[in-house]
């Protein structure tokens, strides 16, 4: 188990290493690095052949990117391309912000999803499962960004009405936050709606490939065999097909984390977190290849890690995979 | 030899599997109904400039930011300099609906082709292809889009299309890629071969045909995905920008005024939902009609 | 006849489709006497299957429907049970086993979890280690080696004889009066087929259990059972003892499948399948169901339009058949 674990990871470095030399070349060819110091007024030609020489951007690309790596490694990723602010410290603090609002959305999609899914696929064709399949196609049409915007309007459209603010729209915290517990309160209260808008998203196509996923496997021989034993409905359906039934779930799950990351962007956009997303909108905006690629490298990490952790989950799960 | 058939009860009607397909997407009245839906709005879309009552920029700045009425056709309002609502949401739908289908064909072509060598091939340009894809898919879609148009450059239709396509193939390509190295296996392959097909032959003609209902299915859901995609990416502004219309821009326009204004954020949003609903829904219905496996039983 | 320890009669059992109903099972009856094997043969969609599962409860209701019949077991109609009363006979007095084990078994759980699942299910009582205990016996009885290694093992990591083997050991866990085998050897390399059989006898030299196998092999009826249930599209078409059947059949279906068979005696000669398909289930031919194919026929009125009665024949009071014309078979010989 330890050495496929050590053996995905070494495996997953090197395609890290292989993205990041493309994704730089690509990045560096494609963006004029000096585009945004054009538009700067008077920048004297000195302070343009500073930038220059600072990100060696006379240099060819190949030693460009040996620069990059070094910086990325010894130096916390280097710093910006206008204002020379170091850019790992800012993407940790937005990396932990963004994290905390993508997992919650992400327990509780698969809490719901594994819920749903599993009542509607034991009564097929009831009023629930009719309702919860309507619901689900919907959250699938629903664009991240439109929904939040709709949240946003139906809560300044009730304070219109009502003279109150129910859920905050914007921000991760209120500018009088408190400390210790005020300031979690605070926090969690103005995540709501982003992890509705996310929880949304995922959840639709979690609980459909739930409700197939389960009804497959009540079908399954093993199941009639429990059945044929003698054993109590309740646990042929607990026992037996929901643990089958959870199994294909993990990997659905493990493989959408990369579109949850997109979501955050989409919905820390809309609401104004200090998350990820914004941090990697606005580092695209500012056509700032260097913390471009930090954030691709970081991310592309995190998806790296969390494919690993849903891997080993899946092991335990399935024993069928378990020594590879 | 005893005449048989008549008296056993079997009812022998040959179909070719093309009409199985039919009849059974037809039994979905849900997917019918969408499909009859889709195409209203895509006759919209084409037909555009005769069907919006005004034009994509005509300004009406006496009208101005007046909510969905039913005088003057403004069903939709009018936004800040009073254009029409409707028109623009209409002209948006055209140039997002064309996009979403050109990402969904390209992206379907692209990724069978790369799919079938793959799953033919196998051994090392099986490997190759596959690091290649495990490369595109260790990254968040959303974001290497983004990275895209920014330093690939957007704003025509036709660019955000390319790029959306170029993201879009991995999917369809794992599919076919899964069918044709289970497929390679087979006897009529070998066969095939030993009766001196080409592989091209052998992949076009023997193969592929297998493929098609996981292909057509997803081609018609990747037109969802496209609309939901490129919308997101035009609401960031990183997208279709002016003076192509698109439904993502309207919204992020519709913004500025704060949220006074509703229908110019609601609107165009409801027709992208209304849309990726429909296609979904026939995409549903098609899975089932090539579904070979029955679950629905008459109750 | 000694009175049966299960008892079929008169079982009809339909499934909803979309294509129509499907009549599964027509009027079927038979018996089954303790301690004996009873083979049901058939082709696929005979309704060898359904007819045993019904009794069991094994039918998903809807699309499937018991539309009448009786299965007496011990006094009790097991077609009346639900619930835990019904749940006490599976797998403890009725045990059944299925034709793949690699289906039939639950991958993720191991064959010392799932046999002794079976055990603890109907004795509660029985502590873990006494249940391991038990397990390992039972796996040594079936023939496999290393038992206590084997119980830890997932479905997965064992061979297709040992994972029936498994399945069997699962099934006799609770002495089991009746041993259901639906087509036990048909998932199987010829040579482990073999190996099962002799896994059979030796269950049933344990328990005591008569078996019924269903099986389309008319070999493994040949070795194994007693008596012999002939069934074509959902209908009992003849019973009668081993011997009989083989040697004296008395219904056209039986005389094709006899007649079918590969022997080696036969050189040269070409095989002999019976003509025809066999009929939809849906709508099903008028009169008796294998008149169609049946050469014996001839086209007659009476076979296009009543339905044989089971009853008996020249060859034995306890040799029955349905057809309207049994003794022309026996006329023949």
């Amino acid at each position: 188990m330890l050495s496929y674990a050590v053996r995905r990871l070494l495996y997953s470095v090197v395609v890290l290493v292989a993205a990041s030399f493309l994704v730089f070349t690509f990045v560096t060819l494609s963006g004029d690095p000096l585009a945004q110091l054009n538009i700067v007024p008077n920048l004297s030609e000195q302070s343009r052949q500073n930038v220059i020489d600072a990100k060696h951007l006379d240099d060819p690309i190949p030693v460009r990117y040996g620069y990059w790596v070094r910086d990325a490694v010894t130096n916390q990723f280097g710093t910006t391309l206008l204002g020379d602010r170091p850019i790992l410290p800012d993407l940790w603090r937005v990396m932990k912000n963004t994290l905390q609002l993508v997992l919650i959305a992400e327990l509780f999609a698969v809490l719901i999803a594994v819920g749903v899914g599993v009542y509607s696929a034991l009564h097929q064709y009831s009023p629930f499962d009719y309702t919860a399949t309507t619901l689900s196609f919907l959250g699938l049409a629903t664009p991240a960004f439109w929904l939040a915007l709709i949240l946003q309007v139906l809560v300044v459209q009730i304070r219109e009405e009502t003279g109150h603010l129910i859920l905050p729209i914007s921000s991760l915290n209120s500018v009088d936050h408190g400390s210790g517990i005020d300031f979690v309160l605070d926090r969690a209260h103005h995540l709501v709606l982003p992890v509705i808008v996310l929880t949304v998203a995922s959840v639709a196509g979690y609980a459909r490939y739930m409700r197939a996923s389960m009804l497959e496997v009540i079908n399954a021989d093993y199941v009639r065999t429990a059945r044929a034993k003698g054993l109590p409905e309740r646990k042929v359906t607990m026992k037996h097909a929901f643990r089958n039934a959870l199994i294909p779930l993990v990997t659905l799950v493990a493989l959408s984390f990369g579109n949850l990351l997109g979501g955050a962007i989409v919905v820390e956009t809309v609401f104004s977190l200090d998350g990820m997303g914004l941090y990697f909108y606005n580092a695209l905006l500012a056509n700032d290849p260097y913390r471009v690629m930090a954030w691709l490298m970081v991310t592309a990490t995190m998806i790296i890690v969390f494919n690993l952790v849903a891997d080993l989950v899946y092991g335990y799960l399935d024993p069928r995979v378990r020594y590879d | 030899m005893t005449e048989l058939g008549y008296e056993a009860g079997v009812v022998l009607e040959t179909r070719s599997q093309w009409a199985y397909v039919r009849m059974r997407f037809l039994r979905h009245r849900l997917a019918v109904g969408s499909l009859v839906v889709l195409i209203l709005i895509a006759l919209v879309g084409i037909f555009a400039s005769q069907i919006a009552p005004y034009g994509y920029d005509e300004l009406d700045l006496e009208n101005a930011s007046q909510g969905p009425t039913l005088e003057d056709w403004h069903l939709f309002g009018t936004d800040q300099l009073g254009r029409d609502y409707l028109s623009r949401v209409i002209f948006g739908v055209r140039t997002s609906l064309w996009v979403a289908v050109f990402v969904a064909l390209v992206s379907t072509v692209l990724g069978t082709a790369i799919g079938a060598v793959a799953g033919y091939y196998g051994g090392r340009v099986d490997n190759l292809l596959m690091r290649f894809t495990d490369l595109v898919l260790t990254l968040p879609g959303l974001a290497i889009l983004l990275t895209a148009s920014v330093f690939l450059g957007s704003g025509e239709p036709l660019q955000v299309g390319l790029i959306l396509a170029l993201l879009f193939w991995t999917t369809i390509a794992r599919i076919v890629r899964g069918v044709f190295l289970s497929l390679r296996e087979e006897d009529y392959v070998d066969a095939a071969k030993a009766a001196g097909a080409n592989d091209l032959r052998i992949i076009g003609r023997h193969m592929l045909p297998n493929c098609v209902g996981p292909i057509v299915v997803n081609a018609t859901l990747a037109v969802a995905a496209a609309i939901l995609v490129e919308a997101a990416l035009s609401y960031l502004g990183l997208g279709i920008q002016p003076p192509d219309p698109a439904l993502g821009r309207l919204i992020n326009e519709g913004q500025s005024s704060g949220f006074d204004l509703w229908w110019l954020v609601t609107f165009p949003g409801l027709v992208i939902v209304a849309i990726a609903l429909c296609v979904n829904f026939v995409g549903d219905g098609l899975r089932d009609a090539f579904d070979p496996r029955q679950r629905r039983v008459r109750a | 006849m000694p009175d049966p320890i299960l008892a079929l009669r008169d079982l009809t059992v339909e499934f909803d489709t979309e294509d129509g109903v499907v009549h599964a099972v027509t009027g079927v009856s038979y018996e089954l006497q303790r301690g004996e094997v009873l083979g049901i043969v058939g082709e696929s969609g005979s309704g060898k299957s359904v007819s045993m599962l019904s009794v069991l409860g094994l039918i998903p209701v809807p699309p499937g429907r018991i539309v009448s019949g009786e299965a007496i077991f011990e006094g009790e109609d097991l077609l009346k049970l639900r619930g835990r009363r019904l749940r006490r006979i599976r797998g403890g007095p009725v045990a059944m086993i299925f034709q793949d084990p690699m289906s039939s078994l639950n991958p993720v759980l191991t064959i010392g979890d799932q046999i002794g699942e079976a055990i603890t299910t109907h004795a509660p009582e029985t502590g873990e280690s006494a249940a391991r205990t038990r397990t390992i016996a039972l796996l040594e009885l079936v023939g496999v080696p290393a038992a206590e290694r084997r119980a830890d093992q997932y479905p997965h990591e064992l061979s297709g004889g040992m994972r029936q083997r498994a399945m069997i050991a699962m099934a006799i866990a609770n002495d089991p009066s009746v041993l259901v085998a639906d087509e036990p050897t048909t998932a199987l390399d010829v040579t482990i087929q073999a190996q099962i059989l002799e896994v059979l006898k030796a269950a049933q030299r344990e328990t005591h259990a008569a078996i019924v196998l269903i099986t389309h092999d008319l070999g493994l009826i040949a070795e194994l059972a007693d008596r012999v249930v002939v069934m074509y599209a959902g209908r009992v078409v003849e019973i009668g003892d081993v011997f009989s059947i083989f040697d004296a059949p008395r219904h056209p279906y039986t005389a094709g499948l006899l007649r079918s068979r590969a022997r080696l005696e036969a050189e040269g000669a070409e095989l002999e399948p019976i003509p025809g398909q066999p009929p939809s289930l849906i709508t099903p031919p008028p009169g008796c169901p294998f008149h169609p194919r049946c050469e014996q026929s001839r086209g007659r009125e009476i076979c296009r339009t009543e339905v044989p009665e089971l009853r008996a024949t020249d060859a034995g009071a306890e040799h029955l058949s349905a057809c309207h014309f049994a003794e022309e078979l026996g006329a023949r010989e």
